[in-house]
């Protein structure tokens, strides 16, 4: 991987000890309010592009996984969460304190590109302002939405008033000019290229796009409030099922299970964790089928050979998936500390009918080459087309297959170990050409690679000796972690990172609680892949991010 | 053809061969319960509505429409092995003016509510709507949620409700089937043709939100406006 300056290799390299990054930042420093993930530098809100650009440049952190705001008793507070591509265990938190009755904070747009939907969403949900923000507008909710639901003095019963504006078009004046070829188009919010509710405002010039802005939050559902109105113990897990639905749902059980179990330091058994993998891995398989169908559907519309054939291929994984849960797609099969139950019996069917798909899927990967790859007309459609340069991708937060198609060789299973990942053989995948192609070829190489993960972990759960089959470690019936601990840990979920912020308080229920989503990253750059390219090639780079709404908006 | 009587037919052939590979057939394959009604006879008796409802029964044109969740389980429903077209209902439409069925697939937000709303006022008559999942009976699992509509029914009329958080492939065939029966028997919900409901600005009785707005929103923009203190 190439870093922005040759200069600052070795610098941001070396891994700092918190003292060291203290006396790097100098005088920016105003306190000190370390994480359990991370050490936290409380800074002034003035000084907020200074410092951030001091850990970017000179150390080496250059990817700004999310920002988390958050109201207090006596002020309001931004956290930036900082990491690194390379070695995303090195974490900086960089947390903004403001004032509580004018609450402004610079933002970190310059700095990073990233900043500017998750600062419009703590502006939404939260009420902090952002000085220099280049559009600080609602995100989230509608723009005649009335006070900030996240903050402490909301009333959620008062009434509220949503708009349907009418052919907002910003080029009117444009039209009148009969030689111009501009026009505005509305891509959405029910539309079938949009995979769900997304509004894209496009403008256009003849065929070419000039320019196209994402809008989104018709799927919000509330998701950190319903968060933060359960007990750690069982009523969050049913929740992140719903965030991103493509049947990733165990993979992003792990990413609560995750961050819950570090806070109130539970250790998982090495057993339940071997089922949590291969369970996981299914699921990646599931989503990525899902991502395969719709994106042909989007390219050929093919709603016939490939659409259904991955689809089935999805019904096999979700028989399997049934067997271990119970459920096909909501599975609430995590618990802190373990899993629910064990393997369903009797165990050696199990073992079979997983082995049997594993055995067919090497042929159906085959089928979808044949289909699909290298399908002549597809790669015309998909090749050189929605171009995202690494450094772009970073500089968006991107993760995932989105960033693995542009060669950011980034992948939290390996790079940040949990489960039983780190005693498994596989590889993480990269592909180079940074377009819609790549993005599409990560995936489909994923899903074997997943296939040797649950293979492996087949192997090792058949020889697992009866006696030591423990599925739960001993968890307190409630959970109360200590007040004012913060933690934010990430897990590799079907769409990139996917993590959790909590802050306890002391009580049975978290007192933040936010999840940084991965698509709602990925979802920034289709304006830097689609500007300037034909209007299909929009659709094919929406198809090729696999964006899922319900993980956007949350 | 030609023939220098063209309208009379030979009466023996129609009454024996023909009806009687009609009634009795190899097999009952061929033998429906619509065959059984006709008889011998080629003519059948009833009423116009009535025929018009077992067709449109038989043949629905679903609106391709995904909100959250359950569209999965409802793409499923669609493809292979649950396969809804074996019922005569699995035509998914991309727009609404093709469309007779729209399935209600998750969560409504107050966002999307509007959207909604035009999406099901611009489907032509005779209209009907399946909601699918708890989300569109009561909010489900988001009830509580700042941002919900507590249930589609704030919005649309539905005619049939399947409950589940997702409900199975299964369920939604059979709670479209239901819905085939009860348009087929002509029981479904009475459609009442109406203009646009979603209210403009200036319709919204005054109160201090409508003041605060009033500079923000034009007088003719629509708008819907929710009572979440009132909602169920």
């Amino acid at each position: 991987m190439s870093l922005e300056r040759p200069d600052s290799v070795d610098d941001a390299a070396v891994e700092r000890t918190p003292d060291e990054l203290e006396a790097l930042l100098g005088d920016l420093v105003v306190d000190r309010d370390d994480h359990l993930n991370a050490p936290g530098f409380v800074i002034r809100p003035d000084t907020v592009q200074e410092t951030l650009s001091i850990l970017k440049e000179q150390a080496g952190y250059d990817h700004l996984s999310v920002v988390s705001a958050q109201e207090y008793e006596n002020r309001y507070e931004s956290i930036y969460h900082l990491k690194k591509f390379d070695d995303p265990t090195q974490e900086v938190s960089i947390v903004v304190p403001a004032d509580k009755d004018n609450p402004v904070s610079e933002s970190a747009e310059p700095v990073f590109r990233t900043a500017d939907w998750h600062e419009r969403e703590a502006y939404d949900l939260i009420g902090v302002e952002y000085d220099d923000h280049p559009d600080l507008r609602r995100i989230l909710l509608p723009e005649t939405w009335q006070g900030h639901p996240l903050s402490m003095d909301y009333d959620k019963d008062r009434p509220q008033i949503a708009t349907l504006p009418e052919h907002a078009n910003p080029l009117q004046e444009h039209h009148k000019d009969a030689e111009s070829d501009t026009m505005f188009l509305n891509i959405g919010p029910h539309h079938p290229a949009t995979h769900g509710v997304l509004h894209l405002k496009t403008v256009l010039d003849g065929e070419q796009v000039v320019d196209v802005e994402p809008d989104i939050g018709y799927l919000h559902r509330s998701e950190e409030q319903m968060a933060q109105s359960g007990t750690y113990r069982h009523q969050i897990m049913p929740y992140p099922d719903r965030w991103d639905y493509i049947s990733a749902g165990l993979l992003n059980e792990w990413a609560y299970a995750r961050a819950a179990e570090d806070l109130a330091d539970i250790e998982v058994p090495e057993y339940a964790q071997v089922i949590r993998t291969m369970g996981a891995e299914m699921c990646r398989i599931a989503a990525h089928m899902l991502a395969l169908a719709t994106f042909a559907l989007d390219i050929n519309g093919d709603f016939t050979a490939t659409f259904m054939y991955a689809i089935n291929d999805r019904e096999r994984v979700q028989n399997l998936l049934e067997d271990l849960t119970g459920q096909r797609l909501m599975f609430n099969y995590f618990r802190l500390g373990g899993v629910v139950w064990d393997l369903p019996e009797p165990r050696d069917e199990f073992f079979s009918k997983t082995r049997d798909f594993l055995d067919h899927l090497p042929e159906s990967v085959e089928e979808y080459h044949n289909l699909i790859t290298s399908n002549e007309i597809f790669q015309m459609r998909t090749i050189d087309t929605g171009i995202l340069p690494p450094e772009v991708a970073k500089n968006y937060g991107a993760t995932g297959p989105v960033a693995r198609g542009s060669g950011v060789d980034y992948d939290l299973r390996r790079d940040d170990p949990y489960g039983y990942y780190d005693e498994l053989d596989w590889d993480v995948i990269t592909e180079d050409g940074c377009d819609n192609f790549s993005r599409l070829l990560v995936r489909m190489r994923e899903v074997e690679e997943s296939a040797k993960i649950i293979e492996q972990c087949v192997d090792l759960l058949e020889d697992w000796p009866e006696d030591e089959r423990n599925i739960q470690a001993n968890v307190p019936r409630t959970l109360r972690p200590d007040d004012d601990t913060e933690i934010y840990r990430a897990v590799e979920a079907a769409k990139g990172e996917l993590g959790i912020y909590i802050r306890a308080d002391g009580t049975d229920k978290p007192a933040r609680f936010k999840i940084r989503s991965p698509c709602f990253s990925n979802l920034q750059t289709l304006p830097e892949m689609a500007n300037g390219e034909y209007i299909p090639d929009v659709v094919a780079a929406l198809g090729s991010l696999d964006i899922v709404l319900g993980e956007v908006d949350r | 053809m030609s023939s220098d009587q063209p309208f009379i037919t030979d009466e023996s052939q129609v009454v024996t061969e023909t009806r009687d590979a009609r009634m009795t057939g190899q097999g009952d394959r061929f033998n429906s319960r619509l065959r059984e009604a006709f008889g011998s006879s080629p003519f059948i008796l009833t009423k116009f509505d009535k025929f018009l409802n077992w067709c449109r029964g038989s043949s629905m044109f679903m609106l391709q429409f995904g909100i959250a969740c359950c569209s999965i389980e409802m793409m499923h429903t669609y493809a292979v092995k649950h396969d809804l077209d074996r019922f005569g209902s699995g035509v998914p439409r991309a727009s609404p003016r093709q469309a007779d069925v729209m399935i209600v697939p998750g969560t409504i937000v107050s966002k999307f509510a509007p959207r909604m709303k035009r999406v099901y006022d611009q489907m032509p008559e005779p209209k009907f709507v399946v909601g699918m999942g708890s989300c569109t009976i009561s909010g489900g699992p988001f009830q509580e949620g700042y941002n919900v509509i507590k249930g589609a029914e704030e919005v649309i009329p539905i005619d049939i409700h399947v409950p589940g958080c997702p409900p199975r492939p299964e369920a939604l065939v059979y709670g479209v089937v239901k819905l085939q029966e009860r348009v087929a028997n002509g029981e479904a919900s009475p459609v009442t043709v109406k203009p646009y409901e979603l209210e403009e600005f200036s319709d919204l009785e005054r109160d201090e939100l409508v003041d605060k707005l009033a500079d923000e929103i034009e007088e003719d923009e629509l708008v819907m406006r929710y009572n979440f203190a009132d909602s169920p």
